[in-house]
């Protein structure tokens, strides 16, 4: 993006300099343009048609690879040196550069595409005194647009003025930060009085002065003047490019960063290219090679040398010497010439096989049935393709909470009235039922003002409702007045609710089915339609919620006169307040909480305390007192809340599900037994993150402890998490252990990894957002990462989208460890990028998470088998493939190192020209593309029963250095085994008619078809899976290459091109010899037997855990998947949580909320037709019902 | 990536459910099992010995005798002159002595030798012109770049054959003689069909005539600088033998894969008493006409008297090789079964 922008600069000759501050004025093109700020319009991609060729090519030479080929090629072109024609590297070269091209240019043309719709989005701008349909990249920074409801906010706007009372605004800022519930912006009251008057607001002029573009979503900083006034402008008052508008029905904004500029442009950061750990593994290969290579040149050069002064200078007689080239030039050019000859060493072909095996998988990824979801019609797709080995190496993997593991709708599900417990189904004998989608539900067709889409099972409850039990009733009448929620009523009965915590609405529409129906409300009163019948209570008092108090009341009048407190909150703060008379009911609500925390639920407890008119007089005064005082009005409250708030009576527990995605602790069971590490990493509250780590299994009641760290200073956390490491492992040095060490190219980069230790027990941690910053200071961070990495999870709570991503990068910088995010909202945007792999959840809370992740599907239960099942193929795929590539290349190359033992170093090649430019383009290319595409060592289904498969992958153990040497040694010994047989087989031969087979080119034949025997079958050796493909292009090649080799020397080839195809007839004069036969056979045996006999020695003395899967999937059937028996378990925690923040009982009082809506008001999802909102279940915000027959009040 | 087909309806994104994009295509997964290695080790085993012993019993057959002549008897009187490259254009002629014990039976082949000759040399093998020795005449006047430095004479006549593959032909001569009982007579060689098929009739073809006689084609032209003579009157004995489909030429320009070599020379002709069976025991000596110079690199020259089996040549290597490979074969498939028998055979590895 800055690209845009420092271009701008250059063009007006700011040059470098750093915007200090932005001045602009509404409805002033010229003036505006005076400081070339960027427009609306952004740019992703990277070519234009002009720009691909030139600058593809620069970056694809700036490949290693490439660069070296396009240097050997130049070599090839100087006659003193080329020992081989050029047509060897530069077919290949051609190929490999076409092959990228296009991908690159596909790549591109979909950013183009992906850019022009986002820049072509319509919007209406304020432009000479009319409204105008503009494109979004033809907007200018201070230009006035409008904004209709459930439009995306053009560009970072200041807010001028609303359709809706006190110039308020509602956003919704999933996309930018990822959090669900609607932000309420408000514009200055100056700008405000515009309206919708178009003439005031073309004529509007005030000149904004403001903080330059950056990346803080939650600070805004600037003054807004305005006929000579001045007015301070902070964050509440600007509108970030991102969000959406919501429950407004339009409002005017002025622009104030367009394009590159705005908060979420530059938040996104920039696009960091992910290379996988076996790209920079190769890389270090490919040099280890380079220094091979070169050192295979010196040693046959100063062969070279030592010859030419021995026997070549004798030689001369019959060759003379170039005119020109002495000696020591000659040894030199030697060196060059063996570069070339032996180049195949580094294969052209592997980078782009390499690709072209990564896109085979990929598209494996997107062809997946198991991982489309038929919901929402999503399958899974590979965003990167260049990644895919990567996922079968993860060690640490980094979740978001909400819409990731949880499907944020919350369910009411039990409940515990008077002492009896209401929501399980239970059989004759007294056994627990699992509630599935089949089990029959309770009919609420009774209530006319019911939610048809509640799901509830149980039917005592709605019988002891029905039957007027007064307690049942006035749990339910608790649950309809005391909250905060919003009701809304287009039409007569079409009543949805507004819920600031999604726990409040779930609450609240359960009372509605039950039969107390949240109606209307006003600041001072609450409609309830109870049982059918009206009743208006007189709301009293809000004693709102917060985080200490944990707990909310109100207080209210009902039409008899009565007095009522009706309290909700933990059980914890709610116990200690109850009158002595409830003690024994509040053994057996406890006993219910337990069961319900240890379902993972989230529980409130209810009760009511009734009042006396007189004291509540006093009481209210005191209260009115209390809140406009200037000094310790919290305080003052707060103690007055506490005197109210007691003695109160115990009514019943609730116990709310924060329902969690389909298979969430299957698959976390799943991850965790292929000892991959989970975080959670949340911006959600303690409780309510705690309780997920309950219902998702990851936090367990036998784990030995959980810790929290929730200190406010950095000493404080420091001790917190060394407390923690102490008590889990004692003996453990003070100062952690950090490796240093050198890797990469040239062992330039530094790294630095601290050890992991060994704990026994499980053990959580729990860390909040505060302490995190601290946590992640300099000086604490290894100290956190230490005791994180003790622990068996970890969860982190109130974090920042800044702070996931220092999380993750901490992790990969001291671990060196693959790891990988998964989040589905804008917040987790810098998580994804900042991991080696990223993942979004599509469909869930705007399409942001999707587009900057590399694999993205709808839901979490599909990462098990995209790691455990494409991550390990993937990962199978490459090391076998990279193995089988590096052996084959040096099977081939070394045999020339021994043939220049023969031919006096004279780089002259054992092979056939042709051979050499075909080998690894035509002749074993299929072959090892259909092994390495197809490749399964065990199906998916015992890949998933067994998740410790995944675990060499995690420790890289089939291909690293160690490997490569062994695939080094195997390839020398196949090469002197493939020089060497035919050499001493066919030295002194004669055909069987006594003619010549000795000639060079019958040797070359002779040779490449014991080499492409031997490495065909080390390839059919490895390979594991016989799909008829691999039948075929095994066969194929085979049968290719006797064909093309018999064509290549026959005789019309010959006529043609007679110093092209100088080896006519050396397939025809050799393949009719049983010699050659029989040393073929002999150099194959000799070179796939010992293989065989390792390998059968090694599954016979260390099976690998592969070797024990695939021994157990050929004796054995596959074991039924095991029912899973709802799990009962009891927890002695509080299972309280709940999302509400502090601040919302005083909106619903104080009238802002409560003006009279206009009817005509849009819905709050108009996009009802796309197939996400049909789709979407039981969610408390879209509620619709059948039209009910008016009541009589 | 991503590219999905527009199928109608409600789940028109959804992948096809073909076994191929499903990867669960019908496959053979084979697993290295001691019922399958052992069984496969003991029979390859097998296999080799038998093959061995075959083998060895067919090279007893054979017979095959080796004559290095650089400096024996009296070629050692050419091998001093030939030093000396001012004698090049001399005659010289010697005689060497051999005995054959046991008879040579069914053909007889007669090779030339040469030992630490690099025909195999990255610029050697290239300095030639297939072009111009398969008769193009362009390439006859004008022949490739490659054949430098022997690619026009000083007079600025192009060579022909050019290059130094051509230039450095092997030219010594040898005449096989028996010695009867009663005096000493010629062996009769078959001096031609010693090429390969292709290689007389494709590969090397001479200039078309239209009439002319191959002297004046090759008019203009220039020999190769070391040739005593031109290319069109290499075998002065049977015209068909001249030119570039000259037999001893195609031989030498097939150049050999190894510094030393044999190249063939003749073929024993079996139609006359007493060699219709080959070669008798006795007496033989080789009149040789010495004009090879080897000493300036070190090489030597021998002469080979070969009978061949069905699978070629005298060869000790392959028998003896196969017979070592079975061998290890099977002392592998003894500690592989060993090794199955004492950890592996009931699965108790495979099932921690």
């Amino acid at each position: 993006m800055g690209t845009v922008l420092s271009y701008f600069c250059h063009l007006c000759g700011h040059g470098n300099k750093e915007e200090k501050e932005r001045c602009l004025r509404a409805n002033d093109r010229t003036f505006n343009l005076s400081f070339r700020y960027a427009n609306n319009a952004i740019k992703t991609s990277k070519y234009n048609i002009f720009t691909f060729l030139p600058l593809n090519l620069f970056e694809q030479f700036k490949r290693l690879a490439n660069a070296y080929f396009l240097f050997l090629l130049i070599l090839q072109l100087i006659p003193q040196i080329s020992s081989l024609s050029w047509i060897t590297t530069g077919f290949a070269l051609i190929v490999v550069l076409s092959i990228t091209a296009v991908k690159d240019a596909i790549d591109d043309i979909n950013r183009h595409k992906c850019d022009r719709q986002v820049n072509n989005r319509k919007v209406d701008v304020l432009m000479d005194g009319q409204l105008k349909n503009e494109k979004w990249m033809n907007v200018q920074v201070g230009d006035i647009v409008k904004l209709g409801n459930n439009e995306f906010v053009t560009a970072d706007l200041l807010l001028l003025s609303s359709s809706e009372p006190f110039n308020l605004v509602y956003v919704d800022t999933a996309e930018l930060d990822g959090e669900t519930n609607l932000k309420v912006k408000q514009a200055l009251t100056v700008t405000g009085e515009l309206g919708d008057n178009i003439e005031a607001l073309a004529a509007f002029n005030g000149e904004v002065r403001c903080e330059p573009p950056n990346n803080r979503l939650d600070k805004f900083k600037g003054t807004l003047t305005v006929n000579g006034e001045r007015y301070a402008l902070d964050n509440d008052k600007v509108l970030l490019r991102g969000c959406t508008l919501r429950n407004t029905e339009w409002c005017f904004g002025l622009v104030i960063f367009g394009g590159p500029d705005t908060k979420l442009m530059q938040n996104s950061g920039k696009s960091m290219f992910k290379r996988t750990s076996i790209d920079h593994l190769m890389n270090i290969l490919v040099l280890c090679i380079f220094g091979f290579l070169a050192s295979m040149c010196s040693i046959l050069t100063i062969g070279n040398a030592i010859w030419e002064t021995n026997e070549g200078s004798v030689f001369t007689m019959f060759l003379p010497r170039e005119p020109g080239i002495d000696a020591p030039l000659a040894s030199f050019l030697i060196f060059w010439s063996y570069v070339i000859v032996l180049n195949t060493v580094i294969p052209s072909s592997l980078y782009v096989s390499v690709e072209l095996i990564r896109l085979g998988n990929s598209f494996f990824i997107n062809w997946d049935r198991k991982m489309y979801y038929l919901k929402k019609d999503t399958p899974a797709q590979a965003r990167t393709t260049t990644l895919n080995e990567e996922l079968g190496q993860i060690k640490y993997i980094f979740s978001d909470k909400t819409g990731t593991l949880t499907q944020n709708i919350m369910t009411f599900n039990k409940c515990s009235i008077n002492g009896k417990a209401y929501g399980d189904l239970y059989d004759f004998s007294g056994q627990r039922v699992e509630i599935t989608e089949r089990t029959e539900r309770v009919d609420f067709s009774w209530n006319n003002l019911a939610d048809p889409k509640f799901n509830f099972h149980d039917h005592s409850l709605v019988e002891m409702v029905r039957g007027g039990n007064p307690e049942t009733q006035e749990f339910f009448r608790l649950l309809s007045l005391c909250h905060t929620v919003m009701p809304e009523e287009k039409k007569e009965g079409e009543l949805s609710y507004q819920a600031q915590s999604p726990d409040e609405g779930a609450l609240v529409n359960a009372a509605r089915n039950f039969g107390f129906v949240f109606r209307s409300r006003t600041p001072e009163t609450i409609t309830v339609v109870e049982m059918g019948k009206q009743v208006i209570y007189e709301l009293l008092a809000i004693l709102d919620f917060n985080n200490m108090r944990k707990r909310m009341s109100v207080i209210v009048r009902s039409p008899e006169g009565k007095l009522t407190l009706y309290c909700k909150g933990a059980d914890t703060v709610i116990f200690e307040r109850l009158h002595p008379s409830c003690n024994k009911l509040m053994e057996v609500t406890t006993d219910h909480l337990n069961e319900y925390a240890g379902d993972g639920l989230r529980t409130l407890v209810l009760a009511y305390k009734d009042l006396n008119e007189n004291y509540m007089i006093d009481w209210k005064q005191r209260h009115h007192e209390a809140s406009v005082a200037m000094e310790g009005r919290e305080e003052k409250l707060d103690e007055l809340y506490e005197e109210i708030e007691k003695d109160m009576m115990l009514l019943g527990a609730t116990a709310v599900e924060d329902k969690l995605q389909d298979g969430v602790p299957q698959t976390i069971e799943q991850l965790t037994k292929a000892d991959i590490k989970i975080w959670v990493l949340t911006g959600d509250k303690q409780e309510t993150a705690e309780n997920i780590g309950y219902s998702c299994n990851m936090l367990r009641e036998e784990m030995k402890d959980v810790f929290v760290v929730s200190a406010n200073t950095a000493e404080g956390v420091k001790e917190e998490l060394q407390n923690a490491r102490r008590k889990m492992c004692p003996e453990a040095a003070e100062e952690p252990s950090v490796i240093k060490s050198r890797v990469g190219l040239f062992w330039l980069k530094k790294t630095e990894t601290v050890q992991d230790e060994k704990v026994d027990g499980d053990y959580g941690l729990i860390i909040n957002g505060h302490s995190l910053a601290f946590a992640l200071e300099k000086n604490l961070r290894l100290e956190l990462l230490r005791t994180a990495c003790m622990c068996q999870t970890v969860i982190c709570c109130r974090v920042t989208p800044l702070q996931k991503a220092q999380v993750v990068q901490l992790v990969k910088k001291y671990k060196q460890a693959v790891t990988l995010a998964i989040g589905d909202g804008a917040n987790d945007v810098s998580m994804i990028k900042a991991a080696h792999i990223g993942v979004g959840i599509s469909g869930q809370e705007g399409m942001q998470a999707v587009l900057s992740s590399d694999f993205s599907f709808a839901q979490f239960r599909y990462l098990q088998r995209l790691l455990l099942v494409h991550g390990r193929w993937s990962y199978i795929r490459m090391y076998k493939f990279l193995g089988y590539f590096f052996y084959k290349n040096f099977t081939f190359t070394l045999v020339q190192f021994w043939y220049a033992f023969f031919c006096g170093f004279s780089a002259k090649t054992v092979y056939d020209e042709w051979f050499i430019t075909f080998y690894n383009m035509v002749y074993t290319a299929l072959p090892v593309l259909g092994m390495c595409l197809f490749d399964q060592d065990v199906n998916d289904r015992w890949s998933l029963q067994h998740p410790e498969l995944y675990a060499p992958g995690q420790k890289n153990q089939y291909f690293n250095k160690k490997a490569f040497v062994r695939y080094l040694i195997h390839g020398c010994y196949c090469s002197l085994i493939i020089f060497f047989i035919p050499w001493a087989s066919m030295n002194d031969a004669v055909r069987n008619d006594g003619k010549d087979i000795v000639s060079h080119p019958s040797f070359a034949f002779l040779l490449q078809t014991c080499l492409l025997a031997v490495v065909h079958t080390q390839l059919c050796v490895d390979t594991y899976y016989w799909t008829a493909v691999n039948h075929f292009f095994v066969l194929l090649s085979t049968i290719g290459y006797f064909a093309i080799s018999v064509t290549m020397y026959s005789n019309g080839m010959f006529y043609v091109f007679p110093s092209s195809f100088p080896l006519i007839g050396a397939a025809r004069n050799t393949l009719n010899q049983p010699i050659v036969w029989l040393t073929i056979f002999l150099t194959f045996l000799l070179c796939i037997l010992p293989v065989v006999a390792f390998r059968f020695i090694f599954i016979q003395l260390r099976p690998t855990i592969n070797d024990k899967v695939r021994y157990k999937m050929r004796t054995e059937e596959l074991p039924a998947p095991a029912p899973r028996l709802p799990l009962r378990r009891r927890s002695t925690r509080s299972g309280y949580a709940f999302s509400h923040s502090q601040g919302y009982g005083d909106l619903v009082t104080s009238r802002k909320f409560l003006i009279k809506r206009s009817t005509k008001r849009a819905p709050l999802f108009t996009q009802t037709d796309s197939s996400i909102f049909q789709n979407q279940p039981q969610h408390y915000r879209t509620i619709a019902e059948e039209p009910e027959e008016p009541q009589s009040p | 990536m991503g590219k999905v087909k527009g199928k109608p309806g409600p789940l028109a994104r959804r992948p096809d459910n073909s076994a191929f994009k499903q990867q669960r295509l019908p496959a053979w997964s084979p697993m290295l099992t001691a019922n399958t290695v052992l069984p496969f080790f003991y029979f390859m085993a097998l296999i080799c010995l038998l093959l061995g012993v075959w083998l060895l019993l067919t090279v007893q057959n054979t017979q095959e005798m080796k004559l290095d002549y650089t400096e024996a008897e009296t070629c050692n009187k050419c091998f001093e002159m030939r030093k000396n490259v001012s004698n090049a254009n001399e005659t010289c002629i010697c005689t060497v002595n051999f005995r054959i014990d046991k008879p040579f039976e069914g053909d007889v082949f007669f090779y030339y030798g040469l030992r630490n000759f690099h025909q195999n040399l990255r610029r050697y093998m290239d300095s030639r012109d297939d072009g111009q020795t398969v008769g193009r005449k362009k390439n006859l006047k004008d022949p490739s770049s490659y054949c430098e430095p022997f690619l026009k004479d000083p007079s600025g006549r192009p060579i022909a054959p050019c290059g130094a593959v051509a230039n450095s032909i092997f030219n010594d001569s040898f005449t096989l003689r028996y010695h009867y009982s009663n005096g000493i007579g010629e062996v009769p060689l078959l001096r031609e069909g010693l090429t390969w098929y292709t290689d007389k009739y494709i590969k090397f073809r001479n200039p078309t005539t239209d009439n002319l006689t191959l002297a004046q084609v090759f008019e203009g032209t220039a020999p190769p600088p070391y040739w005593q003579k031109p290319v069109y009157k290499l075998d002065p004995s049977n015209p068909m033998n001249n030119g570039f489909i000259n037999d001893d030429f195609i031989v030498w320009m097939r150049e050999a894969a190894f510094p030393n070599f044999k190249k063939l020379y003749g073929i024993l002709f079996r139609n006359d008493n007493p060699f219709t069976k080959g070669l008798p025991a006795g007496n033989y000596s080789i009149d040789i006409s010495y004009n090879f110079p080897v000493q300036y690199f070190r090489g030597r020259k021998e002469v080979v008297l070969t009978t061949v089996t069905w699978f070629g040549g005298q060869n000790h290597f392959l028998p003896i090789a196969y017979l070592v490979t079975s061998s290890l074969i099977l002392l592998t498939a003894v500690v592989l079964t060993v090794v199955w028998w004492k950890f592996g055979k009931d699965g108790k590895n495979m099932k921690e």
